[in-house]
């Protein structure tokens, strides 16, 4: 009875985001397809690119013409000086980008570059003539958004800055929370406790000690846990509606594989490197070969990590957004309600996508971290 | 922005957040809660091996029960038995002394019986005895009052004493 109780609300909360998922990726794209015939004839490409990019600003929902956006802060490190603005002072009122305090988003790649005195006047979008004739000016930056890159350091809170914070925030209180209960002694597993506990057994006993060893799996406990929870997290939280692609982003992919690299190469044993610098069993006019093979080895492993989280991520969010972007581009109400129907479907084998790939993570991580700990006793 | 290049501001909030969400974590909840899953299971284990034990010494306590209880009634057994013999024994003592007692009463009770009888007899032969000396002394005085009668019978007796 009380099981059939509490999956009832769960299920209702799950079809509800599903609904207001779709309900705010139509709108967008309505809004979207509204604003101009460029946005139709490239079939809805860029208003997918904008969902799955970073942002300067958080795009709630857009109600008819008005856009419900949460303005973020921007922090700009330019030549030993660090700058704070706000991401609102970029946009005019009809949501265009303009320059302020000398610099400005770039319309077409989103980056924030330098902004020349003559372009910030202008409304942004129409300089796409000189971005090929004049690649190669470093310092005459007039025209050339690539150009601008390089010369400060941005480290303003994004879109996906502020969802970093935001996951790790739910993170904090939901296992600082749970951890209280095993504080207080000896107890049967209730409420939230017992929905992670299986999850955190089920990590050590089938991860960790399968792959790590019995002996040694106790000191990466923490990391896979961290690394599982935190891809789950931002899994779904990037299937929630309106929120930020943060783990379909390859900066945050890239720097969570390289995070496993390090841990995998500082904890390597002797059996590891003797592994890799002289294989056992391979005669020695082949080992040169085996060398490059097993040195390529090592560094292909944090970039299968990269790009398979970031790649099954963010293709289930184009999949989606092109599903429900199908009834607008064909104009028909009959594929919209269909496509609405399967990106339903679509979403709901995303939310197993996300679990599979946090699972994948932590367990190809563990598997790293395991040939490296192996004391080499076959 | 260009989703395959990584940018640099992200990905250095990201390292550094999640490194910091690693020690946080690992030192606010991992922690306890492996410690306490731990904890919990060994307890648990610990609980089911105390039960196993138990069901151990109860299965071997109820087996000395039985032993014992065995032990009880053979001796309960062995004691009866001998309480039995014991009792026979004295009973077929007792017997035995009661017929020796009682044939020796009797015997004595017929020696006496004997004794008296005889002492019995004596004193009616001594009283026959004396009371016939009364009564021959009454009829002699009687029969000896004339001449003749006396003269009869002592001629009777000589010739008594004759024929003897």
């Amino acid at each position: 009875m009380k099981n059939n109780r509490t999956k009832f609300p769960n299920l209702l909360i799950i079809s509800l985001l599903i609904t207001l998922f779709s309900i705010a990726n139509s709108s967008t794209l309505f809004a979207a397809s509204d604003s101009g015939d460029e946005e139709k004839e490239a079939g809805g490409t860029d208003f997918i690119m904008h969902h799955i990019a970073d942002d300067y600003q958080w795009h709630i929902i857009t109600l008819g013409h008005t856009h419900v956006t949460i303005p973020l802060p921007m922090i700009i490190y330019d030549h030993g000086e660090l700058k704070f603005f706000m991401s609102s002072n970029f946009y005019d009122e009809h949501h265009e980008p303009i320059a302020h305090a000398g610099y400005m988003i770039d319309h077409d790649n989103g980056k924030l570059v330098r902004a020349s005195e003559g372009h910030g006047e202008e409304a942004g979008h129409d300089a796409e003539a000189g971005h090929e004739t004049e690649v190669d000016h470093a310092v005459a930056t007039t025209d050339d958004h690539a150009e601008a890159k390089s010369d400060f350091l941005n480290l303003s809170i994004t879109k996906n800055v502020a969802s970093l914070f935001l996951s790790i925030f739910l993170m904090l209180i939901t296992f600082i929370t749970i951890a209280k209960r095993y504080k207080d002694g000896v107890a049967a597993p209730k409420g939230l406790q017992s929905l992670f506990e299986p999850i955190i057994v089920f990590i050590r006993d089938d991860i960790a000690k399968t792959n790590i060893g019995e002996d040694k799996y106790k000191r990466f406990m923490p990391f896979l846990l961290t690394m599982f929870f935190f891809i789950l997290y931002n899994n779904l939280l990037g299937l929630t509606p309106g929120a930020a692609n943060l783990s379909g982003n390859i900066a945050v992919t890239l720097s969570l594989a390289l995070i496993t690299f390090f841990i995998t190469q500082f904890n390597g044993k002797k059996a590891y490197w003797g592994h890799i610098f002289a294989t056992p069993g391979v005669p020695l006019p082949l080992r040169p070969i085996i060398l490059v093979v097993e040195v390529i080895g090592i560094f292909t492993k944090p970039i299968s990590l990269t790009l398979r989280l970031f790649a099954s991520i963010t293709a289930g969010h184009i999949v989606v957004l092109s599903i429900v972007g199908l009834g607008f581009i064909l104009n028909s109400v009959t594929v919209g309600v269909v496509g609405t129907l399967f990106s339903v479907v679509i979403t709901l084998i995303e939310i197993l996508v996300a679990v599979i790939q946090a699972y994948v993570f932590t367990l190809f991580s563990s598997m790293y971290i395991g040939q490296a700990v192996d004391d080499g006793h076959h | 922005m260009d989703i395959l290049t990584p940018d640099t501001g992200l990905f250095i909030f990201q390292t550094i957040a999640f490194i910091l969400l690693l020690f946080v974590l690992g030192k606010f909840a991992w922690k306890p809660i492996l410690n306490g899953l731990k904890e919990r299971e060994d307890t648990i284990e610990g609980a089911l091996l105390a039960a196993e034990q138990a069901k151990k010494d109860m299965e071997a306590l109820s087996a000395d029960n039985a032993n014992l209880l065995a032990e009880a009634r053979s001796e309960r057994d062995a004691i009866l038995k001998e309480a039995v013999a014991a009792a026979s024994n004295i009973v077929e003592g007792a017997k035995e002394d009661t017929g020796k007692i009682t044939a020796k009463m009797i015997e004595d009770a017929k020696s006496v019986i004997e004794n008296e009888k005889r002492a019995a007899l004596a004193d009616v032969k001594t009283l026959v005895a004396k009371l016939s000396l009364e009564i021959t002394e009454k009829v002699l005085r009687k029969e000896l009052s004339d001449k003749k009668a006396q003269e009869s019978l002592v001629n009777d007796y000589v010739k008594d004493l004759n024929l003897n």
